[in-house]
């Protein structure tokens, strides 16, 4: 394996990124892994969001400020084009908590793209994992509060189908509802993240790699790699919204699946 | 190489997680961090949000309400205006109707004390020509017989007087005189 790697320029630029550059050391000795970038980054996003909605919203007119203004957008947009567009009327009592979701992963994964933190949380399971587990619990807490546990089990578990398939159906459903929903909501948000982070990676540690190599040819192709880590950065900074919106917009699709009537 | 990646993998083993292996602690941590964030925004900035944007639905709906209460009330003060000026003119033109029946009224009143009044001075004319006309004849009447006894005297070339005063013949024509026209009159 390593015949194949290229020398890189500097010592501390290691090529080809590995798994350990998620795996920061903790920020004070012996805290690992209570504080480390990651959860430092966890209060960070937190702390801002708090306070940005707190100063946007201490003092409210009815002819908004600038802040006023974005805040009452975020929360109108998850408001309407999420909540009340997958739910319905019944949405909008959900809108606070999926707007807090919007903003913390949209936050988080925007780190990833920040100079200086160039890492969202949610590159590691841990984070996607937590707030899958919300959406989860959340999903399944609704709908057994709405129809009961029999019927909701009934309503999650059997599609309306001839008797005799029922046998194979019920238990992909049961497989396709309460494992791979969470699974996939977590995996999705974490694998983006980190992929995108191992891209950027590849392609700013690549230039260093080629511009370190022997032969003069090599060398100019640094700068095709950097602008490529340029180009990618703005497909990340796609990547972060879309995952943001997409997390959210299952959650509440799974919610209004809760609480519907039919299957 | 093989040897080389399995010492490799043995010197990473420890410190490297898999990374699809979440680290529990950190679950614990985005947890209660989270749980904080959800619990300031859900309970203190989202519900004054809802209340704001109900505050603006009322402003706008209470706005479109007062405009047409206003607007109502500008119809009714309209109708009631145009009542008042129907009514006004009515008035008027009763008021107009009245003064030209008056106006009338007055006018054959002083045509008709015009036409009194000239018959009553016509009338005093009328009566004041007949008495100055008695008079004249009563006048004449007592000249005629003496200029008529005169001249005939002087026609005869003696005096009749004495003769016409002895038989009262001048009595007689005079008396005859006032029988004939007032015949003819009549």
């Amino acid at each position: 394996m390593h015949s194949l790697v290229i020398v890189p320029a500097r010592d501390d630029l290691p090529f080809p990124p590995t798994v350990e550059e998620f795996f920061p050391p903790a920020l004070v000795d012996g805290t690992y892994p209570w504080l480390t970038k990651f959860t430092l980054l966890v209060w960070i996003a937190v702390g801002l969001l708090i306070v940005f909605f707190l100063v946007a919203y201490r003092n409210p007119k009815m002819v908004p400020s600038r802040g006023q203004w974005m805040a009452e957008s975020i929360y109108g947009f998850s408001r309407e084009n999420i909540a009340k567009e997958m739910i319905g009327h019944e949405g909008v009592k959900f809108a606070p908590y999926f707007t807090t979701l919007f903003c913390f992963i949209l936050l988080t994964n925007l780190f990833s793209i920040i100079p200086g933190i160039q890492i969202s949380p949610s590159a590691h399971i841990a984070i996607p994992v937590m707030l899958a587990v919300i959406s989860y619990v959340m999903f399944n807490y609704v709908g057994i509060r709405r129809h009961g546990f029999g019927k909701y089990m009934k309503l999650s578990l059997v599609p309306p189908a001839p008797w005799f398939i029922q046998p194979i159906l019920i238990p992909i459903e049961f497989f396709s509802t309460f494992i791979v929903r969470p699974v996939t909501l977590s995996v999705r948000l974490f694998a983006n993240m980190f992929a995108g982070h191992m891209i950027l990676l590849v392609f700013s540690l690549g230039g260093f790699a080629l511009l370190g190599a022997n032969s003069w040819f090599i060398k100019p192709i640094s700068l095709l790699s950097w602008a490529l880590a340029i180009a990618l950065t703005f497909l990340e900074a796609l990547v972060i919204v879309l995952q943001a919106y997409v997390f959210v917009v299952l959650t509440s699709s799974y919610v209004s699946g809760a609480l519907a009537e039919e299957h | 190489m093989l040897a080389t990646a399995a010492r490799l993998l043995a010197e990473e083993a420890p410190h490297t997680p898999n990374p699809i292996v979440p680290i529990w602690q950190e679950i614990v941590v985005g947890a209660i961090a989270f749980g904080i964030l959800c619990y300031v925004l859900i309970k203190f900035v989202f519900p004054r949000m809802e209340q704001m944007f109900k505050a603006r639905v009322e402003a706008i709906e209470g706005g479109i309400k007062r405009a047409e209460e206003r607007q109502a009330e500008a119809n009714a003060l309209f109708e009631q205006y145009k009542l008042q000026l129907a009514e006004a003119r009515t008035e008027a033109a009763r008021i107009r109707t009245e003064a030209a029946a008056d106006a009338d009224g007055i006018r054959q009143d002083f045509l008709a004390r015009a036409r009194e009044e000239s018959d009553r001075i016509i009338a005093a004319g009328k009566d004041q020509l007949a008495a100055e006309r008695q008079t004249i004849v009563r006048e004449l009447r007592a000249d005629i017989g003496t200029l008529a006894v005169d001249l005939a005297g002087k026609i005869v070339g003696e005096s009749l007087a004495d003769e016409a005063r002895q038989r009262g013949t001048v009595e007689r024509f005079m008396a005859e005189l006032d029988a004939a026209p007032a015949g003819g009159r009549a």
